[in-house]
């Protein structure tokens, strides 16, 4: 903690004082704060694009880098993604009515079988906080729900999740009915759980195993950078 | 000190807990998803089984099937108002066993997290927390347990629910927590912080300790940690058999026998003076790690390295301990009241 309390009033900073700063109250989970930052950068022009991934994402990088590097828990970086919900309450009807690219739509559920959800629900919240729609599908998912969720959504992403070692072959039924039906390609599968690892994902023919919701998050942007990529060449 | 654990623990130099409940009771073909707490009252043969194969191995304390039988969880299985009858039944089953042994063992009654996060932008209250598990150890208390025993929490909030919760039910009772994020709990506790959190606690437990989490090494990393503090209170080490590894479709812990018997002695020379298993961890590993505690001489306290040399490397450079606790801060701006 500083000392020197300076009192900051976040509408007189100017615009790059006032993202960084934003960057520092997501950090600290500050809420009200966020929401007041957010509603400021409305009201000076900015685009709630812009706003969403300058001010609120850019925040949230930091904070899952931290959490990456293990110098933020879990407990701050829920109070981040917390901070980070109040200003999406504003910005999500603002983006829909603009038409605003998404960054990319991810389904999301723990497999058949498993009844364990802390680690899907954080992955699902950085991944929110990172801009990305996120279509949360519970617990004890069959294949079924995966498939025809992500197909209803046209989503980008399917991202499985087990806490258990007799859960997380299921993954690989997942993965074996969409190579069947001919739709594998169509999504970047992301798995992850506290059993798994590296070795794993690429036995199930997983995209890639995150070992953490940080990861996730990285792991995501950098798969879906490649897909538009390679689109935009096909 | 009239409990059975108290007196074990004044009298000997280690104690032997269990090993695995999960991993024994897929092998005896519970499937995955179900509630294993079902089985304490469909299929008590084999809860019973589980709890002999402890015994039978030398263990001196074995945990009851009833890690997930409280509210929060067993409500997944629209079980919730089942928490006290099956905990209670975990406990009795858990009685006949002991008892049938012929010798002081010791019936844990197991307290599993609820699943719930507490704190700030949680969505379990204190008040709910404790009701919860105060449910549970009244089943097990009620089903004739000797002590209870709180495992794989992660969070400290979590933790002191359990212990007021026990203290309602005026039982004894041991606590874990499981260190599996770069050394510390999932919500960032360190080995040192949990001593701290017991030591503050109005009923301490008999002993704390850390169960699950990585591997055998990050987990003795963890003990070596709890010792480094100077505490007094018996400290429990139940590591797993090593990591998980699928091969052929199965998971398969790559910890053996002989593993386990060198990680055993590695805690009791570390400083721990309940020494267990968790997952993978059966029967056959039990009887190496009884077998090797009584026969391997005590060594000087085993260095990380020595550990890593034996047991494998760590998942992560440090575990927030030592030189690391006042590790990388971000630099703050200027803080601002509201």
């Amino acid at each position: 903690m500083s000392d020197e309390e300076d009192d900051i009033i976040l509408s007189e900073l100017d615009d790059d004082e006032l993202v960084e700063q934003m960057f520092d109250d997501l950090y600290d989970g500050m809420k009200d704060e966020i929401v007041e930052g957010v509603n400021i950068l409305l009201e000076r022009g900015w685009q709630p694009y812009d706003i969403l991934t300058k001010a609120l994402v850019g925040g949230m990088t930091v904070v899952g880098n931290d959490f990456r590097d293990g110098i933020l828990f879990v407990p701050e970086v829920l109070l981040a993604a917390n901070a980070m919900k109040g200003g999406m309450g504003i910005l999500k009807p603002l983006l829909a009515e603009t038409g605003a690219p998404t960054i990319g739509k991810m389904v999301i559920g723990t497999v058949k079988g498993d009844i364990h959800d802390i680690g899907k629900n954080l992955v699902a919240m950085m991944m929110e906080g990172a801009g990305f729609e996120v279509i949360d599908l519970g617990i004890n998912n069959p294949v079924e729900n995966y498939i025809d969720k992500a197909a209803a959504e046209k989503a980008d992403i399917i991202g499985m999740s087990a806490l258990l070692t007799t859960t997380m072959p299921y993954m690989k039924v997942v993965i074996d009915t969409m190579k069947e039906q001919g739709i594998r390609d169509d999504y970047v599968v992301l798995v992850g759980g506290a059993p798994l690892n590296e070795e794993f994902g690429k036995a199930i023919g997983a995209d890639a195993y995150c070992r953490d919701a940080a990861v996730a998050v990285e792991t995501a942007k950098s798969l879906m950078a490649r897909r538009h990529n390679q689109a935009g060449m096909a | 000190m009239s409990d059975a654990l108290s007196e074990l623990l004044a009298t000997r130099d280690w104690l032997l807990a269990d090993g695995a409940t999960g991993t024994n009771l897929f092998n005896m073909g519970l499937s995955s998803g179900d509630a294993p707490e079902f089985w304490n009252v469909d299929h008590p043969d084999r809860i019973r089984a589980l709890y002999k194969g402890a015994v039978d191995a030398g263990s001196d304390i074995f945990l009851t099937n009833s890690f997930g039988g409280n509210a929060s969880r067993l409500k997944l299985h629209d079980a919730a108002h089942r928490a006290h009858e099956l905990s209670r039944i975990s406990a009795e089953l858990g009685r006949d066993v002991a008892d049938a042994s012929g010798r002081k063992v010791v019936v844990a009654g197991s307290v599993g997290p609820t699943g719930e996060i507490m704190g700030a932008v949680g969505t379990l209250s204190h008040e709910s927390a404790v009701e919860m598990f105060e449910e549970t150890a009244q089943g097990l208390k009620d089903g004739g347990a000797d002590v209870l025993w709180v495992e794989t929490i992660s969070a400290p909030e979590e933790f002191r629910a359990a212990a007021e919760a026990f203290a309602n039910v005026g039982m004894p009772w041991c606590g874990t927590m499981s260190f599996d994020t770069a050394g510390r709990t999932m919500m960032g506790v360190t080995s040192q912080d949990f001593v701290g959190l017991v030591d503050e606690l109005p009923n301490p437990p008999l002993a704390f300790g850390a169960n699950c989490g990585v591997g055998a090494s990050d987990l003795m990393r963890t003990v070596l940690g709890f010792t480094a503090t100077g505490t007094e209170r018996p400290v429990i080490a139940k590591g797993n058999a090593g990591i998980p590894r699928y091969e052929d479709g199965h998971i398969h812990y790559n910890g053996t026998p002989e593993l386990m018997a060198q990680y055993a002695c590695l805690a009791r020379d570390a400083g721990a003076k309940i020494i267990g298993g968790c997952c993978g961890t059966m029967p056959e590993h039990l009887s190496a790690m009884r077998a090797a505690l009584e026969t391997q001489p005590r060594e000087p306290r085993p260095t990380l390295e020595q550990v890593a040399e034996v047991l494998g490397g760590f998942s992560s450079d440090n575990d927030g301990t030592g030189d690391m606790s006042d590790a990388p801060k971000r630099e703050r701006r200027g803080r601002r009241r509201s």
